[in-house]
C-alpha cells in the first residue's frame, strides 16, 4: 500500500469515526469537539505555512478574525445569508493574505515573525477603532435567527457539531491532497533547503506566497465557521493570544503531519478543561505540560507516535 | 555553436572585485575546467552564471538569448543545473524524495534509475542526512544529471571524495559528455586532466589563461600562479 493510500485511509476513518461520535457523545463533550473542530481548522490553515513551509507566522490571528468580521459584518450590517457571508469571508481572508505576504515575505526568520506580529496589531486595533460597527472588545452575537442554511438550524447541537466536521473535513482533505500533489512537495523543499530548491528551477517566492494565501484562507474558513456556529463575533479573537495558539497547537500535535493540528488542538482543549477542574492555576498545570511536551516530544504527538511505531 | 557567453561579467563585494569583467565562450558540448587559486573567483563566476549571485555588470547570454535579467530559477528552467561547492541537498529527506524535487516527478523507476548512475539505488528510502559525506555529494552530482540539463555546473564536485568515487565520478562524466555542456570547477588536476576538453584558469578576477589541457599544462603563466603552488 503506498503511503498516499495509507494516509487517505487514515483520513477518511478519521472523518468517519467523528461523524459517529456525532450520536454517541454526551452533549458536553459533542459541543466541545464541536468547537475543537473549527479550531483545528484553524491549526490545519496555520499547519500549511509553519508546518510545510517553514514560515513562522505570530500574526494568523489576523486572517482568522478577517474571516470572523468578514462574516459577521456581512451578515449584521449586509443582511446575507450565511453561504455568501461565508463567500464574502474567504475573499476577505484570502484578499488580506495576499497583500500581507506580498510585504511580509520581503522578510525572513524573525523579522517576518516581527513583520506578521506587526500586521496582525494593526488589525486589532483596526477592529477596535471602528467600535461603532465592530462593538470593540465587547462584540456583538449574531442572532439565532439568521444562523440558518436554507431551514437547516446551525444553533441546534447535532446540526452545528455536522457543520463543524464538514468544515474540519474540508481543510483536512484539501490540505492532504495539497500534499500529494508536486506543490506539497515543493513547498517541503522550501522548508528544508531554501537555496537548493530555488536552484532545482523553483520559484521559491511564489510558492510562499501561494502558500500564505491558501493558510490565511483556511484560517479565514475556521474564523467564519466559528461566528457562525457560536455566534459571536470579537475583538479577542484577532488579539496576539489568537495568533500564539495555532502555532500551540501545531507544534503540540505534530507540525508537519495532517492530523497533528487536530490532536494538539484537542489535546491542549482538554488539558485546560481538565486542570481548570483541579485548581485555579490551571494555566500553570497546562504550561508545565506543554513544557514537557516541547522537551520530550519534540516534534510533537502525532509526529513522535509516527517516529516511533510507524516508520 | 556557442551555449554559454558571458560579456564583461563583474562581481564587486565592497571594495573586492571578485570577477573582473569576464569575457568567456563555452560551445555546445564542451567539458570545459575551470581551474584558479582559492578566492580566484570561480564560485562567484559561476553563481552569477546561473542567477544565484547577482551581477554588478555585464552580461550572461545562454542559448542565444540575454538571461542577464533572468532570476537563478527561470535560468535553471531554461536548461542550467547546478550543484554548490558545500553539498546542498534535502539532509531531512529521502534519497528517492530528492530526487523526485530535481525530476519534478513521482515517478519511482525514474528516481531509482538515476540513484543507480552513481550506486546508490538500494539506499533510495534512506534518511539523506545519514549517508556519509561522499554519497551526500554524489547524489547532489546526480540530482544535477538527472534534471537532463544542457549546461552542467559543478562547483568543486569531487571535494571530499574517495579515490574509488572519484573514479566513478569520472565514468558519470565521460557517459554526459558530448551532449550535455559542463562546466567544472576543479581543484584535482586529475581529473581535470581526464574529463577536460578546454580548460580556463581563472586568477583574481580575471582569465589568465584559456586552452586545451596540454597548452595549459605548459603555460609558463599559469605554472607560476597555480600549477606550481598547488
Ligand atoms: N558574499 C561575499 N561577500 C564578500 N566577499 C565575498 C563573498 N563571496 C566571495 N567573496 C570573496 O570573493 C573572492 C572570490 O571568492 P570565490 O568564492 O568566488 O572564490 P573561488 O575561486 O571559488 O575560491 P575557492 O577555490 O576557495 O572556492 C574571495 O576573495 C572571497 O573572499
Ligand atoms: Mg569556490
Amino acid at each position: 500500500m503506498s503511503i498516499g493510500t495509507r494516509s487517505t485511509i487514515l483520513h477518511l476513518g478519521l472523518i468517519a469515526l467523528l461523524f459517529v461520535l456525532a450520536f454517541v457523545l454526551p452533549s458536553y463533550h459533542q459541543g466541545n469537539l464541536a468547537r475543537i473542530m473549527v479550531l483545528a481548522t484553524y491549526a490545519i490553515g496555520y499547519n500549511v505555512l509553519f508546518g510545510y513551509t517553514g514560515l513562522l507566522s505570530l500574526g494568523h490571528a489576523m486572517f482568522f478574525g478577517a474571516g470572523m468580521y468578514g462574516l459577521g459584518l456581512a451578515m449584521q450590517y449586509g443582511g446575507l445569508g450565511v453561504i455568501p457571508a461565508f463567500a464574502v469571508a474567504l475573499i476577505c481572508a484570502a484578499v488580506l493574505s495576499a497583500v500581507v505576504a506580498l510585504l511580509a515575505l520581503r522578510t525572513i526568520g524573525v523579522a517576518f515573525m516581527i513583520v506578521t506580529l506587526m500586521f496582525a496589531q494593526a488589525g486589532y486595533l483596526t477592529v477596535l477603532y471602528f467600535g461603532a460597527w465592530t462593538r470593540g472588545d465587547e462584540g456583538f452575537v449574531i442572532a439565532q435567527s439568521a444562523r440558518q442554511i436554507a431551514g437547516l438550524d446551525l444553533t441546534a447541537p447535532t446540526t452545528r457539531y455536522l457543520a463543524a466536521l464538514l468544515l474540519f473535513s474540508a481543510a483536512l482533505l484539501i490540505t492532504a491532497r495539497m500534499m500529494q500533489v508536486s506543490f506539497g512537495s515543493v513547498l517541503i523543499g522550501v522548508r528544508e533547503n531554501e537555496e537548493r530548491t530555488r536552484m532545482l528551477g523553483y520559484d521559491v517566492f511564489r510558492h510562499k506566497l501561494a502558500a500564505v494565501i491558501i493558510s490565511g484562507t483556511i484560517s479565514g474558513a475556521a474564523g467564519a465557521g466559528y461566528a457562525v456556529l457560536f455566534g459571536y463575533v470579537g475583538a479577542t479573537f484577532t488579539s496576539v493570544q489568537y495568533s500564539i495558539f495555532p502555532l500551540l497547537w501545531v507544534l503540540l500535535g505534530g507540525a508537519g503531519t495532517t492530523i497533528g493540528p487536530l490532536v494538539g488542538t484537542l489535546f491542549m482543549f482538554y488539558l485546560i478543561d481538565y486542570s481548570s477542574g483541579l485548581t485555579n492555576a490551571y494555566m500553570l498545570i497546562a504550561g508545565v505540560v506543554l513544557v514537557l511536551l516541547t522537551l520530550f516530544a519534540r516534534a510533537g504527538l502525532v509526529g513522535e507516535i509516527r517516529k516511533r511505531w510507524v516508520a | 555553436m556557442i551555449l554559454l557567453e558571458t560579456k564583461g561579467l563583474t562581481r564587486v563585494y565592497g571594495g573586492l572585485t571578485a570577477v573582473d569583467g569576464v569575457d568567456f565562450a563555452l560551445p555546445k558540448g564542451e567539458v570545459h575546467a575551470l581551474i584558479g587559486p582559492n578566492g580566484a573567483g570561480k564560485s562567484t563566476f559561476v553563481g552569477m552564471i546561473s542567477g544565484r549571485i547577482p551581477a554588478s555588470s555585464g552580461e550572461v547570454w545562454f542559448d542565444g538569448q540575454n538571461v542577464t535579467a533572468l532570476p537563478a530559477h527561470a535560468r535553471i528552467r531554461r536548461g542550467m543545473a547546478y550543484t554548490f561547492q558545500i553539498t546542498a541537498v534535502y539532509a531531512r529527506l529521502s534519497l528517492a524524495d530528492n530526487l523526485a524535487l530535481a525530476l519534478r516527478s513521482r515517478d519511482r523507476g525514474a528516481a531509482l534509475a538515476a540513484l543507480d548512475r552513481v550506486g546508490l539505488a538500494d539506499r533510495a528510502d534512506q534518511m539523506t542526512g545519514d549517508l556519509a559525506y561522499g554519497h551526500q555529494r554524489l547524489l547532489e552530482i546526480v540530482m544535477g544529471v538527472a534534471q537532463k540539463p544542457r549546461l552542467l555546473i559543478l562547483d568543486e564536485p569531487t571535494q571530499g571524495l574517495a579515490e574509488s568515487e572519484i573514479e566513478g565520478f569520472n565514468a558519470l562524466i565521460r557517459e554526459l559528455a558530448g551532449e550535455t555542456t559542463i562546466l567544472l570547477i576543479e581543484h584535482n588536476m586529475n581529473v581535470v586532466m581526464a574529463l577536460a576538453d578546454r580548460i580556463t584558469v581563472l586568477d583574481m578576477g580575471s582569465i589568465l589563461a584559456s586552452g586545451t589541457p596540454a597548452e595549459i599544462h605548459a603555460n609558463r603563466a599559469v605554472q607560476d600562479a597555480y600549477l606550481g603552488t598547488g
